[in-house]
């Protein structure tokens, strides 16, 4: 409410400010040409890399829409964009149920909810070539993983878990969600702590139970968060990269390859610089729904 | 917090209807076996979380043999800093740390200058296409990396800057700074213009309004961003891979892949190379958490 009444008097202050300052254009138009030169310029001749056939030391090739109907055929593009789509149902959903999980379990402020917290919090903070490392060590064959399997009586599902095709994209899931999962927590504290505490007095005057509560209050009242953390999820998935790098690099055999892994092998080591420019062009029409409606909101909250 | 102390107030009215004393022994029990099950599962959840990186740090401080002997998965049966010197001095950990603060360093101070000049003239002047330039601005950050890597690294090779660190802070700048001024930009705006006002009937210009006004009323947010990017850039491992080649400029994401690949199975120095990597970033958190955790929030359009 005061941050309303702040804006509308903002407004009002600016209208009367009619002539800008030059050196007021200078500060917005100084990182503007930052941005221009090394995201803007860059990402346009992207698009237009992607229709040509390029080795980086010839010059260009335009060939078209070769490389996209090379990618009906190539069937690594096709376990890339499936593993792609299968990261962001798991990758994404879980970190939703998990991080809305854990945010309800430790939103009341109560003795020792800080260091539960914390712990949670914790690995967001570490790189994801970091996180790796820790998980490629408990993943080992003598690591604690397999360990704790065989001393549980479990030994028969011990197993080489990056190392399987069947497995490897589930293995590099797993320390993705241990880092993220903390970070969605986070962001619904924040939203949990936004609903006014009147409208479950009402309810439970009304006879509401727990689930009812949580039905008719709890996740209507944060549909806002929910967007927030949806494009942030679809957002980040698209840009996994690290954490199957360091662990698998996208094997074995392209079981855990990612569209984003795909596209960094294609062009920095097979050197298909065109064919890899295309493949950028597919994780960017993927995430192009999301980044619109993210901008969408953000242009209705710039007043 | 809101939870329980609203709860509390409603207690008493409801057990006043009925026989004080009857109601209150199922009510404290009750609460009791609340309270065992809360600390029962969030223990355990915490615990899940923590046991991975207590294993490395248990790893980190034991020998090479006595993890051939004994494996991974063991309780420790030595305690030796070995794997930190091997990784710090032979695997190049002290230059890569150096590198990455290097670059993290004047990327964070360079583009929170950048945009937070950006954020007050889009939100205290009437720039024309302000709302535009905010959403383009704002789109670059959006937009997947992967799009640039190839004309990013083509384009710092033309510059003459490729395998340099200037290439690196110049295009974690470029791609940061849309995201910080968008946030920037929602702080300031909500500070009241009387403020401004009063400097400018002073005869204040927009640089010292900026200088002295708006930047130290910024604070709470700037802070919040400094910790964020700091982790954000220090942590990066694809921009660095994509405008770096020479294994002694790389920063210490891209070392620690080279550790991995240079002390296979020599899982003592590749522990304690991965504590050093996280160790700026996790100071940077326990110092500034409520920034950090602030800062996670500010980023999120509502």
């Amino acid at each position: 409410m005061a941050v309303l009444t702040a804006n509308s008097r903002a407004r009002r202050g600016r209208r009367r400010a009619t002539r800008v300052p030059p050196v007021v254009l200078a500060f917005v138009l100084v990182p503007l040409l930052a941005e221009g030169f090394w995201v803007f310029w860059p990402a346009l001749q992207g698009f237009y890399l992607s229709l040509t056939k390029w080795d980086g030391v010839s010059p260009p090739q335009f060939v078209g829409l070769a490389n996209y109907r090379e990618m009906l055929h190539d069937s690594v593009f096709h376990t890339a964009a499936l593993d792609t789509v299968l990261w962001l149902a798991l990758f994404g959903g879980l970190s939703v149920v998990l991080g809305l999980g854990a945010a309800l379990l430790l939103q009341q402020e109560r003795r020792g909810v800080g260091f539960y917290r914390a712990a949670l919090f914790l690995p967001v903070v570490f790189s994801l070539t970091a996180t790796a490392l820790v998980w490629q060590a408990m993943y080992q064959p003598d690591g604690l993983i397999d360990r704790t399997l065989s001393g549980l009586g479990l030994g028969h599902l011990a197993h080489p878990w990056l190392a399987d095709q069947n497995t490897a994209l589930y293995a590099v899931i797993v320390p993705a969600l241990w880092r993220q999962i903390g970070y969605v927590m986070v962001l619904y504290l924040a939203g949990l702590k936004g609903i006014d505490p009147a409208l479950y007095e009402a309810a439970k005057v009304d006879g509401a139970t727990r689930w009812q509560q949580f039905r008719h209050i709890t996740v209507p009242q944060l549909s806002s968060v929910n967007a927030v953390v949806l494009s942030v999820i679809v957002i980040d998935s698209l840009r996994s990269f690290d954490v199957v790098w360091a662990l698998t690099r996208g094997g074995p055999y392209h079981s855990s390859e990612l569209l984003s892994t795909y596209m960094y092998s294609t062009a920095f080591q097979s050197l298909r610089l065109g064919y890899g420019s295309a493949l950028a062009v597919v994780i960017f029409l993927l995430a192009f729904g999301v980044i619109a409606t993210y901008l969408v909101r953000a242009f209705r909250e710039a007043d | 917090m809101t939870a329980t102390e609203h709860r509390a107030p409603a207690a008493p009215s409801r057990a006043a209807q009925a026989p004080a004393a009857a109601r209150r022994a199922p009510r404290v029990t009750h609460r009791m076996w609340g309270t065992a099950a809360f600390h029962t599962s969030a223990g355990l959840l915490s615990l899940v979380w923590l046991v991975p990186i207590a294993v490395v740090l248990v790893t980190a401080c034991r020998s090479f043999d006595d993890i051939a002997a004994n494996g991974l998965g063991t309780l420790p049966h030595s305690f030796t800093l070995g794997g930190f010197r091997q990784a710090w001095v032979d695997g190049g950990q002290q230059q890569a740390l150096i590198n990455s603060l290097v670059v993290t360093i004047p990327a964070v101070l360079l583009s929170l200058l950048l945009a937070s000049m950006a954020a007050f003239a889009l939100s205290r002047y009437d720039v024309p296409f302000r709302r535009a330039l905010l959403l383009l601005m704002l789109s670059g950050n959006l937009l997947p990396p992967q799009i640039l890597l190839i004309p990013v690294s083509k384009l710092s090779e033309q510059l003459g800057l490729y395998d340099s660190l200037y290439a690196l802070i110049g295009v974690q700048i470029g791609f940061g700074v849309g995201f910080y001024v968008f946030v920037l930009h929602g702080f300031m705006r909500a500070i009241p213009p009387e403020i401004q006002q009063a400097a400018v009937i002073d005869g204040a210009g927009p640089w010292q309004i900026y200088s002295r006004i708006i930047l130290p009323l910024a604070k709470p947010a700037l802070a919040a961003l400094t910790s964020l990017s700091f982790t954000w850039i220090f942590n990066d491992l694809l921009w660095a891979i994509t405008v770096l080649r020479s294994d002694s400029r790389m920063p210490i994401t891209a070392s620690l892949l080279g550790l991995q690949g240079q002390y296979v199975s020599q899982w003592n120095v590749i522990a304690a190379g991965s504590v050093i990597a996280a160790a700026p970033t996790v100071i940077v958190f326990l110092r500034f958490q409520r920034h950090f955790v602030a800062g996670l929030n500010l980023g999120a359009v509502k």
